[in-house]
């Protein structure tokens, strides 16, 4: 119990003095984690769309796929896309082992599979409102996925929202591939496990508790800058 | 337009890790890397070579994969029989040995097991087992791991049972541990006065020769991986063997005490 109080006091005191080291890896946090946020919702989004929209053979299986795979272990992750980005592996010749690039590689394929099934979900809803006007309207195919984007963001804003979530939280990946370098590749969580480690629980708590804030704050901007939650506005 | 800018950023992110100053990447074990000499060596190497040199903190066991796949340009570790191995398959292009440290037994202060009055650490050792007491090992293939079975196999003892706990992890994780639990544990002096959790845990066995710990810089042979940056590592093994680095490894105090020893030869 003293250790979180201690946690608690020492966060504050980092958060409020703007501890040079703390504001490095709270920021390569977000650089990584909201690189990878962009990317897999513009892979992610579409690809939930299109499955919803479509009608083919293995749907249903290519479904089952996706929600199964937003449980795909971090570590197992980490470990494959250390194998191929390692020297001695298929693209080793790029030297990005090690980068903060090869920690948002593997953040990207972690939450993919969650934006793309979230979005896969809302969109259905939509789409089975919208069936009958976007076909008598000859919508083209491309044309009924943008029109489902659009008229859905607020539900995919949160799908994007859970993929940020799981990825800025996320240790077992960015470690393996990451190598928490000090001034290179350490990040929030990493330094975590470090100062956990290292017995120092105290700083250990503090910089979860900066983690937990900064998950909030990032949370709260995007649903002020798009406006949702806003009294008569649905 | 979303397309481009993501892709922006990964290129701008690619090239920022790409550019600046001369990076050396080089794997240390946990156990020098806990010891906070690190963070005296690294700003002088970089003042004085101007190499940044990025550390990897893994086990030995991995540090020498790393070098081994060429994914690091240099070593530093401490497991000998390993780095001769290493350097016998081709992957370092020799080993230099540069200082050493010791490993202490630790444990509970009462110490039910009566460790502290053995007269050597495989004497320590066996007495731990006929008590069965609770005793932590790092379980991960770490010299630290390594310098430990070397000691039950020169006390005659194959550990094992419910008393003997493989966590597999770094010194941190297996001190908290081992502090959680009240049991024995074999770690580097380094690693210990620097852990802040000591709860009811005591240093009961230090200073058998046979508890010393050296440490050798193996740079990754160029031969085998054309992108190491071969000249990066000489300047800094030239640096790591210097009176400088020297003064400073002899000079490097934790509590009053002294860590580590310089030990490097001219060559």
């Amino acid at each position: 119990m003293n250790d979180i109080v201690e946690g608690l006091w020492q966060a504050a005191r980092l958060v409020i003095t703007l501890d040079p080291g703390l504001a490095e890896i709270t920021l390569r946090s977000l650089q990584v984690t909201l690189t990878a946020t962009v990317i897999a919702s513009v892979l992610g989004l579409p690809m939930g769309a299109w499955i919803a929209v479509n009608r083919f053979r293995l749907r249903r299986f290519a479904i089952a796929i996706l929600n199964a795979l937003m449980g795909l272990p971090p570590v197992v992750v980490g470990l494959i896309v250390y194998v191929l980005l390692s020297r001695s592996g298929p693209f080793g010749v790029f030297g990005l082992l090690f980068t903060p690039t090869a920690m948002i590689i593997a953040q990207v394929i972690i939450i993919t599979p969650i934006i793309a099934s979230i979005s896969h979900q809302a969109i259905r809803e939509l789409w089975a409102d919208y069936h009958d006007l976007l076909i008598s309207l000859h919508a083209t195919r491309a044309q009924r996925i943008k029109t489902l984007l659009w008229d859905g963001r607020r539900a995919l804003m949160t799908a994007a929202l859970a993929g940020f979530g799981r990825a800025i939280g996320e240790v077992g990946a960015i470690m393996i591939v990451g190598g928490n370098i000090d001034h290179a590749t350490r990040v929030l969580t990493t330094a975590i496990a470090l100062e956990t480690g290292k017995g120092d629980f105290g700083l250990a708590l503090a910089l979860g508790f900066v983690l937990i804030a900064l998950a909030i704050a990032v949370n709260l901007a995007l649903h002020m800058l798009s406006g949702t939650e806003r009294g008569s506005r649905w | 337009m979303m397309f481009k800018t993501a892709f922006a950023a990964l290129s701008a992110l690619w090239l920022a890790t790409a550019a600046g100053a001369e990076e050396l990447k080089m794997a240390v074990t946990t156990s020098f890397a806990n010891s906070g000499l690190a963070e005296v060596l690294l700003p002088e190497i970089q003042k004085d070579t101007g190499i940044e040199v990025q550390l990897l903190v893994v086990g030995t066991g991995q540090a020498l994969k790393l070098g081994e796949a060429g994914d690091v340009d240099a070593v530093l570790v401490h497991a000998k029989a390993a780095e001769e191995a290493f350097v016998e398959a081709g992957h370092a292009t020799h080993r230099r040995e540069i200082m050493y440290n010791d490993f202490i037994v630790v444990g509970p202060a009462g110490d039910p097991a009566g460790a502290k009055a053995a007269g050597s650490a495989s004497e320590a050792f066996a007495l731990i087992e006929e008590a069965q007491a609770p005793f932590v090992s790092r379980g991960d293939d770490s010299g630290t791991h390594k310098a430990e079975l070397k000691i039950w196999a020169s006390a005659g003892i194959e550990p094992a049972g419910d008393w003997y706990k493989a966590v597999g992890q770094g010194m941190g994780a297996a001190l908290n541990t081992a502090a959680g639990m009240d049991a024995y544990i074999f770690a580097d002096r380094a690693s210990w006065l620097n852990f802040d959790n000591k709860a009811g845990l005591d240093l009961l066995f230090e200073g058998d020769p046979a508890l010393f710990n050296q440490y050798a810089y193996l740079p990754v042979n160029p031969e085998k991986h054309a992108h190491v940056k071969a000249d990066a590592a000489k300047a800094l093994e030239d640096w790591l063997v210097s009176d400088k680095a020297k003064g400073l490894i002899e000079g490097y105090q934790i509590g009053g005490q002294q860590l580590f020893h310089f030990n490097a030869e001219a060559m």
